[in-house]
């Protein structure tokens, strides 16, 4: 099982994601993105940054990279992708998973912990967690807000593809809890088929028992088969 | 070919909120300004040869399509005119 966390130009969260990723026993390497996938890539991960300078949009330009053709070949032939922060930008811009992430409603840059609580257990990303169990994570987002025709989400709700909300500490989904005025508080969602999804919170950067919580080990342990 | 230039202008849908227009509007508010409502967008100015107006606009939406838009929180408007 090797994990490709391809670098772009500007992620930042690569090399951390790396070592999140050993800590828990994965094989994983940095790709550069020109270098394309690896042969043996068995997992992929979109780390967090701020890829391109969020020229245009936050991942529009990265979504452009001919390596996201690969990614999306490798998805559809069953590898688990997972898309982190920036990562998650980039996964919706290239139409592995629906909706949008753009600007909070704050308008600012948002770096603190928040709550969220498993909405759906069965996928590979929360079957160590148990649903609706609430994890703390830290965000570090300017354009975190999830946007999708209302219409759209209820469908995404329907087939159970909602993987994290916003919550408190108790698991209450609320406005209050909501950091970033995502749609139905929603801070993470799987594609057509739930090995491949994307999340603005920072699983990597709570893995690590040197850092303190590690709620976050359970996403990345998706990675183990 | 005739040398055109297609003025892509991209608009958050109606309805997608708009933080960073709901700023700018509170600051010229600041300013003393006496405004009811303010909207962003993008435009882009392409500057591109086609055989008539019509392929110089089919070429700028498909660009809109698939990078200057997001068709998931954007609408778009494309008009061409002649360099």
């Amino acid at each position: 099982m090797t994990v490709a966390v391809v670098q772009f130009g500007g992620s930042n969260c690569d090399r951390d994601t790396v070592q999140a990723l050993r800590h828990l026993g994965v094989d994983a390497h940095l790709v550069w993105h020109e270098d394309g996938l690896p042969a043996d890539t068995a997992g992929v991960v979109l780390p967090g940054g701020f890829s391109y300078g969020d020229y245009l949009r936050a991942g529009a330009m990265a979504a452009q990279s001919p390596i996201m053709d690969e990614v999306r070949a490798a998805a559809d032939e069953g590898t688990p992708v997972l898309g982190i922060c920036n990562g998650a930008q980039i996964g919706c811009e290239s139409s592995l998973t629906p909706g949008a992430f753009t600007t909070n409603e704050s308008a600012r840059f948002q770096c603190e912990r928040v709550h969220v609580r498993v909405e759906n257990a069965d996928t590979p990303w929360t079957r160590a967690y148990e649903e609706g169990e609430v994890l703390e994570l830290p965000i570090a987002h300017g354009d975190g807000r999830y946007e999708i025709a209302d219409d759209r989400l209820e469908l995404l709700e329907d087939e159970d593809r909602v993987l994290f909300r916003y919550c408190d500490a108790e698991g209450t989904v609320t406005d209050d809890a909501n950091p970033n005025g995502s749609k139905h508080n929603v801070a993470g969602v799987t594609g057509d088929q739930s090995h491949v999804a994307v999340l603005m919170p920072h699983p990597e950067r709570v893995t690590l028992p040197d850092l303190g919580i590690t709620d976050g080990q359970g996403v990345l342990r998706g990675f183990l088969a | 070919m005739t040398a055109y230039t297609a003025t892509v202008t991209v608009r958050l849908k109606r309805g997608v909120l708009d933080p960073e227009a709901e700023t700018t509007q509170r600051a010229l508010e600041r300013l003393g300004f006496e405004l009811s409502d303010l909207r962003s967008a993008d435009v882009f100015e392409v500057d591109l040869d086609a055989d008539d107006a019509d392929g110089a606009a089919a070429r700028a939406e498909e660009m809109a399509e698939r990078l200057l838009a997001n068709p998931t929180i954007h609408d778009y408007d494309v008009a061409v005119e002649e360099a």
